[in-house]
């Protein structure tokens, strides 16, 4: 990957889309293989040093903090990049507030900032999780399918959201996604995986063009 | 959460509490100020295990062991070496925090229950040695008698002292829970795999919330020879354990003040209505039962959520996301 690259990876249901995150991230140690992030290799790094690196990552089934507030949630995520998780006896209240303001206000959560997540709407709990992602301050932002499960404005919403982090910030990202209007619309290149292997990767024609995809992946050359 | 409730309504009746509590001895009997001596330190003792339990979410079932250790790391030091009893109680609380650290290095490895099971093992390991070591702990007699400096040797003034350090205490964890640590702490109960994602050393900060939580089990316990100047083999043993568990869960453990409150309850309960019957832990069992019925969130998580009746929705919006997405927990 490219910086300021939007990398999309496709694939049907088990193909390794969420394992290849889980891999990069540090949840799952790969038997074989290697990681290399900027040139440095983080391999079977626990997840809370390749946080540090610049990798954060949002979650495809919602993985929030569900009894703190919207800020709270995005608060923890800051205070941890600053590394003032030891800090034991100034109130949280008044740390890194302006910071974490303005991601809310970034990603639009700004008015219910004061709710407990585990109240908000599904859709709401989606874009936290990126806030919560983007309070890590990362160069490299994965999101595992940041549109799953939303009703069709908040989708768009989020598309938005996302081509804007990808413009405004610089971030590079790569994601999953089922949605194919989604993927062709805001990936500068797409990664095909099927049963665990990458079998093509290339920008949005040639994988449209692809023979091997029409067939893995969408079943037949009937299909759209 | 106390912070709920710490607007200025919330800091006039502390203060008056506060003040009310320094004032009892001026006119009730002995016996409750000793009373309430034992529930100011046993509640501290409920308030430090909550740290770990209800903000961490972490099963630490055998919390009376530092409580235990620290009396008697204070007890010996005080009777073995001679030293001023104020040495003493420095090196209690110190040493339960010392043990803290060495059980937590070794249980902090499994999660959830397990980790609890290896916590009681370990617990009835240090339980048994204190009470079969006769030459040196006393074995099931305890240690009597044992000299408290003359300035808080009468009973009012153990009493002040206690009350003292326990708001001295009480003050130390608040600060702790609302500080960028205990915000960390409530996230890595909420969700742990998460909290890694977002660079939070889950097991580092796990290990430290132990840590500290022994330590103020080990104050509980350098104030129980003040109030009582005899320590004895029960005071580690699993049942206490049980009862300050029960504490917890009983006065609200997403609450600051719960187990404070949890402690004064099961205290009074077993000092008066043992009066009439041995079985006291009958009404206690039955109180309990009403409790996880109709009170999930223990007695003061009920008050708030009355107070605050919007609270009583998140907690059971939170509960229902709880149930129907137990695959994220434990992955």
């Amino acid at each position: 990957m490219e910086k300021g690259e939007i990398v999309a990876v496709i694939g049907p249901n088990g193909a390794g889309k969420t394992t290849l995150f889980n891999l990069i991230t540090g949840v799952l140690k790969p038997e074989n293989g290697k990681v290399f992030f900027k040139g440095e290799d983080i391999t079977g790094l626990p997840s809370y040093e390749i946080c540090k690196k610049g990798i954060s990552r949002s979650f495809q089934v919602v993985n929030v903090f569900q009894r703190l507030s919207i800020f709270e949630n995005v608060q923890i995520a800051i205070l941890s990049r600053e590394r003032r998780t030891w800090n034991l006896f100034t109130p949280s209240s008044r740390l890194a507030v302006e910071e974490t303001n303005e991601i809310l206000e970034s990603v639009g959560l700004m008015g219910k900032k004061g709710r407990t997540t585990g109240l908000i709407s599904h859709g709401d709990r989606k874009v936290l999780e990126i806030a919560m992602a983007l309070g890590g301050n990362p160069e490299l932002l994965i999101l595992d399918e940041p549109t799953a499960g939303m009703a069709p404005e908040e989708t768009s919403r989020c598309i938005g959201l996302i081509k804007d982090l990808s413009g405004k910030r610089g971030l590079t990202i790569l994601f999953c996604e089922h949605d194919m209007e989604i993927v062709f619309g805001i990936a500068n290149r797409i990664m095909v995986m099927v049963r665990g292997g990458t079998i093509i990767q290339g920008s949005c024609n040639e994988v449209r063009a692809n023979q091997a995809v029409q067939e893995a992946y969408l079943g037949g050359s009937d299909v759209c | 959460m106390l912070k709920n409730t710490s607007g200025g309504n919330g800091r006039i009746v502390g203060g008056a509490v506060i003040v009310l509590l320094f004032l009892l001895p001026l006119f009730l009997p002995r016996f409750y100020i000793y009373l309430i001596s034992i529930i100011l330190l046993t509640g501290l003792l409920a308030t430090s295990l909550n740290l770990p339990l209800g903000y961490g979410g972490i099963f630490q079932f055998h919390h009376a062991v530092f409580y235990g250790v620290g009396a008697y790391a204070a007890a010996l030091m005080i009777t073995k070496s001679g030293l001023s009893p104020w040495v003493g109680f420095v090196v209690g609380p110190f040493a339960a925090a010392f043990l803290s650290l060495i059980m937590g290095l070794i249980c902090i490895r499994l999660s959830k229950l397990y980790f609890g099971m290896l916590q009681i093992s370990l617990g009835s390991l240090v339980w048994i040695i204190v009470y079969r070591w006769y030459s040196f702990t006393g074995g099931d007699n305890g240690i009597h008698g044992i000299p408290v400096p003359e300035i808080i040797s009468s009973q009012n003034n153990a009493y002040y002292f206690t009350l003292l350090v326990t708001l001295l205490s009480l003050w130390a964890l608040y600060k702790i829970i609302n500080s960028p640590f205990g915000s960390a702490l409530q996230g890595i109960r909420d969700n742990p795999v998460r909290s890694g994602m977002i660079g939070i050393n889950v097991k580092l900060h796990q290990l430290m919330v132990l840590v500290i939580a022994g330590f103020f089990a080990g104050v509980a316990g350098s104030l129980f020879i003040v109030v009582d100047t005899a320590v004895f083999p029960d005071m580690l043993f699993w049942t206490l354990s049980l009862e300050v568990l029960i504490m917890c869960l009983l006065g609200g453990w997403f609450t600051f003040l719960g187990p404070m409150l949890g402690a004064a309850v099961i205290i009074s309960l077993r000092t008066f209505v043992s009066g009439f019957t041995d079985y006291w832990t009958l009404p206690l069992g039955i109180l309990m039962m009403l409790v996880i019925f109709f009170l999930p969130n223990g007695i003061l998580g009920y008050i708030q959520d009355k107070l605050y009746g919007k609270i009583a929705e998140q907690a059971e919006a939170v509960e229902q996301t709880d149930l129907a997405q137990p695959a994220v927990k434990e992955s």
